[in-house]
């Protein structure tokens, strides 16, 4: 019964449901939270925040963390550069 | 904002236990947590529709969670603390706004840690992979929406934890392939042979056991590799040797974690002894500062029960009620803690995981080799920028602790990063003016 | 243990500059350091490179100094970049103040050019509207000092220095003691310590703390170091805590950002009324800052002389100890001047012709019997 919203990840759409992280959302989709330092494609390693390793460009704004935010309908979610 | 009598600063078990005690005792409360809903790590609310019923078989939580909401505690979530200071009795947290985020300045009389704890890990080849995740870390990421149904998913690590998520990963629908754990079997046994005295320890560990009967549980062993999927979307294998042989076990994901750390930040901003890496209290929960209060994981990994009766002895401490009556379960609970620690110690060949080239440092990418010749954590942050990411050193740090035994340096607010404008609400000023 | 050519007592970027200067010219060098390798103000402190008008000696110093850094090939952990200085100007008056400092380093022969309030826009998109223009100084760069003073450390090394991790507790006469019991004896004692001056109590060095912040990567948010033209007015203040906006734009994309001047204060815990002052100073010209996300704060401590002009060459007139030696008070421009200083120092120990008139640094130059206090 669980609803879905729609977002955009680095350009692209995805239906998610209701109560779904950004980071699970990104993770769904196949697309990494961040690009580390060296290159590296990176996604949540801690899930509590702590780790920032899911950091991501949400509408615009970069370094979120996304384990702790929720997908909004009409978010505009990139790979952190 | 009015001055709390007592403030809990995390609503895990224990900070609900205390926020309950002092509420119901007649204090005013105020409840932080940097999440939305209150439950901390262990009682994680589900965000999305749980597959399993066993959330809502969870009478302790719940029982918890009515209490804690009739005690009259006043509960804010979405709250981040970054800065604490004892001489003005005041916190600093953040919180997210339509309007951005917005640093509040609350004060105490007195204050109640109950920070938790997070997951330790070790570097190895491949950690940085995507398909390795925490432990806990998994287990959260499923909570907010991750699917694991259908997935082989190894757990590896140490610590009754990995049983913990093995079993709910397997109710989500993951594959468990394996639970690896590096304590010995030799060590596991007095240890399960020593739950025999806490009853309800049991039953949740039979629990478990029914949920994963058809998983191995391979003790004295460890992963050593994470081997990528040619996708490079998941994982191919996991490498696991018992210090003899190796062998690969396919799977997608790695759920990895080695046991537990105590988040005591804030307890050592605020100036707080430590006994080791913990925070030391007496009896009463009471740190060396006067008006500052200590429950649960800071004080000593030691489980949810520990975290229960701490929490609510800090809580009457705070509201000037009688707690001898709760020394013997604290006591108890101590106990389960020490031998936890002896059980799952963490073996030696572990600091022979990472190679030159394996990443420690994964905010700044920076590898195991060059840390090769430095003398200590200062050295080493000015020279390699390791521990100067946005992390502050909460990931790599435990490890190159046990990896070199470097003990971390003095902490300073704030304590995860905030946007500049909140370094500019002053706690002096705004208590000055709240006393006028 | 044979006797060294040169003790150099202290491995700040200053320290580890003269260490490397002597061994380059075949001296038997010994660096003792009792904290971290590249510490103290060295760690704590900007990386900038600059060009400094406040008197004749300073631009004359810090102008051979800056040519002296443009010539050395450092490693990409030092993370050298010539981003060169933008003094922004608020309003008229400071832009009155900017064409006089065009003149002072046109004179000096230092590249500088006006920038009038579209061009600083166009330049730093971030500045907030209604600012009169400023002044470019394009020679000007920005270094990561530790990984600096390292390399200088590993060349000096290379060439057969050595490292004694110990305190120095006491440098006199030829000798240098050290905490564990081990004595250096040397023809020569450097010293060079920021502001821990208990070797040498005669030295008329204060500790001016500083606060610093340090931003997560935002790449191209800034794209030069941004001084405001008061930044001189507050670091000539002698009683008064002041800040001034300073950000500077580092390699790895994040900003640092300063600065904040405090007499009288040793201890180094943060202050929020201070750092309060800073980022609200820094936001009046910067909007966008306060949005951006802070990873770290801390202090440090700038090591100032009673005329703003450091300490270089023989301790003369502090001391009667022929074998002092002084590389010492560089205050704010302890990582320009590091280079020209130890030049000028080891060409006073060395008899070498140095290529700017040393005497406005000669440390005898404070020899007022009122003023000082002998040890």
């Amino acid at each position: 019964m669980p609803e879905t919203l729609a977002i955009t990840i680095n350009g692209s759409a995805s239906r998610v449901a209701h109560g779904t992280t950004v980071a699970a959302a990104m993770m769904i989709a196949g697309q990494p939270t961040r690009v580390s330092v060296a290159g590296e494609p990176r996604s949540a390693l801690c899930g509590m925040g702590i780790c920032f390793e899911c950091r991501a460009v949400v509408d615009g704004i970069p370094h979120r963390r996304t384990c702790q935010i929720f997908c909004q309908p009409g978010m505009v979610v990139e790979t952190n550069p | 904002m009015t001055r709390a009598q007592v403030l809990v600063v995390g609503a895990g078990p224990a900070g609900i236990a205390a926020a309950t005690a002092a509420a119901e005792n007649g204090c005013s409360v105020l409840l932080l947590d940097d999440n939305h809903s209150a439950g901390g790590q262990i009682w994680r609310a589900a965000t999305v529709h749980e597959r399993s019923s066993a959330a809502g078989k969870d009478t302790a939580k719940n029982l918890a969670l009515d209490r804690l909401r009739q005690s009259g505690a006043q509960v804010l979530g979405g709250r981040a603390v970054f800065n604490a200071d004892a001489v003005t009795g005041t916190v600093q947290a953040l919180r997210e706004s339509e309007l951005g985020s917005v640093a509040e300045t609350l004060p105490f009389e007195k204050l109640i840690l109950a920070t938790g704890a997070r997951e330790r890990f070790l570097p190895f080849p491949g950690w940085t992979l995507p398909g390795v995740f925490g432990a806990g870390g998994l287990q959260a990421l499923v909570r907010g929406g991750f699917p694991v149904a259908g997935k082989r998913v190894v757990v590896a690590g140490t610590g009754p934890l990995l049983l913990a998520v093995a079993a709910h990963l397997a109710e989500d629908g993951a594959r468990v392939a394996s639970v690896v754990e590096q304590a010995p079997l030799a060590r596991l046994l007095p240890f399960a042979a020593s739950l025999w005295s806490s009853p309800a320890k049991l039953v949740q560990g039979a629990g478990y056991g029914t949920r994963l009967w058809n998983s191995p549980y391979r003790t004295g062993c460890w992963v050593t590799e994470a081997i990528p999927a040619s996708d490079g979307r998941g994982l191919r294998a996991v490498r696991i040797t018992d210090g003899r042989s190796s062998w690969d076990e396919p799977c997608d994901l790695l759920a990895y974690g080695y046991h537990l750390v105590p988040n005591t930040e804030l307890a050592q901003l605020l100036g707080c002894t430590l006994r080791g890496s913990f925070v030391e209290v007496d009896a009463t929960q009471r740190t060396s500062q006067p008006n500052v209060y200590c429950a649960g994981e800071p004080t000593g990994i030691a489980g949810l029960d520990a975290a229960l009766v701490q929490g609510e002895i800090a809580g009457l401490a705070c509201a000037g009620r009688p707690i001898g009556h709760l020394f013997e379960r604290a006591a108890r609970e101590r106990g389960f803690g020490e031998r936890l620690e002896k059980a799952f110690a963490l073996r030696a060949e572990l600091r022979s995981l990472p190679c030159e080239q394996t990443i420690v440092c994964r905010c700044e990418d920076v590898a195991f080799g060059r840390l090769r010749g430095r003398t200590g954590w200062t050295d080493t942050k000015l020279q390699t920028r390791c521990g100067m990411g946005p992390c502050q050193g909460r990931i790599c740090g435990p490890a190159i602790e046990f990896l070199l035994g470097w003990k971390p340096v003095s902490v300073r607010q704030p304590i995860f990063p905030v946007p500049l404008q909140a370094l500019c609400s002053h706690p002096e000023s705004e208590a000055l003016a709240l006393n006028k | 243990m044979k006797p060294f050519d040169v003790v150099v007592v202290g491995a700040g970027i200053v320290g580890c500059a003269v260490a490397r200067e002597c061994a380059q010219i075949g001296w038997r060098v010994a660096v003792v350091e009792g904290g971290v390798l590249g510490g103290g103000a060295t760690a704590a402190g900007m990386g900038h490179v600059v060009a400094m008008d406040d008197s004749p000696a300073q631009l004359a110093l810090t102008a051979f100094s800056r040519s002296l850094w443009g010539g050395e090939a450092l490693p990409p952990s030092a993370e050298y970049e010539s981003c060169g200085t933008i003094w922004v100007a608020a309003d008229d008056e400071e832009m009155a103040e900017v064409e006089s400092k065009l003149r002072l380093y046109e004179q000096a022969g230092i590249e500088a050019r006006v920038l009038a309030s579209e061009a600083l826009a166009a330049a730093e998109p971030n500045l907030r509207a209604g600012l009169s223009g400023g002044l470019l100084v394009p020679g000007d760069s920005v270094i990561y000092p530790p990984a600096a003073a390292g390399f200088f450390l590993d060349e000096a090394r290379r060439l057969g220095a050595e490292i004694f991790l110990a305190r120095a507790l006491s440098a006199a006469q030829g000798h240098v003691m050290l905490s564990g019991g081990l004595r250096l004896d040397a023809a020569r004692i450097v010293l060079a310590v920021g502001t821990h001056c208990d070797l040498l109590p005669a030295l008329p060095i204060q500790g001016r703390k500083g606060h610093l912040v340090i931003t997560d990567r935002y790449p191209g948010f800034v794209r030069h170091q941004l001084v405001e033209l008061g930044y001189l007015k507050s670091a000539h203040r002698v009683a008064e805590d002041s800040v001034a906006f300073n950000v500077q734009p580092r390699r790895t994309g994040q900003l640092l950002l300063g600065s904040s001047r405090q007499f009288g204060s040793d201890d180094p815990a943060i202050e929020a009324r201070i750092l309060e002052r800073m980022i609200a100073r820094a936001t009046e010209y910067m909007p966008g800052l306060k949005h951006l996300s802070s990873l770290r704060v801390w202090t440090g401590f700038r090591a100032a002389t009673p005329d703003k002009l450091p300490l270089i060459g023989p301790a003369t007139g502090l001391s009667n100890d022929p074998t002092l030696w002084l590389a010492a008070g560089f205050e704010g421009l302890g990582i320009t001047n590091s280079l020209g200083a130890a030049r000028l120092l080891v060409d006073a120990m060395a008899g070498r012709r140095s290529a700017i008139d040393p005497t406005p640094y000669r440390p005898a130059r404070l020899l007022e019997p009122a003023r000082l206090a002998h040890a």
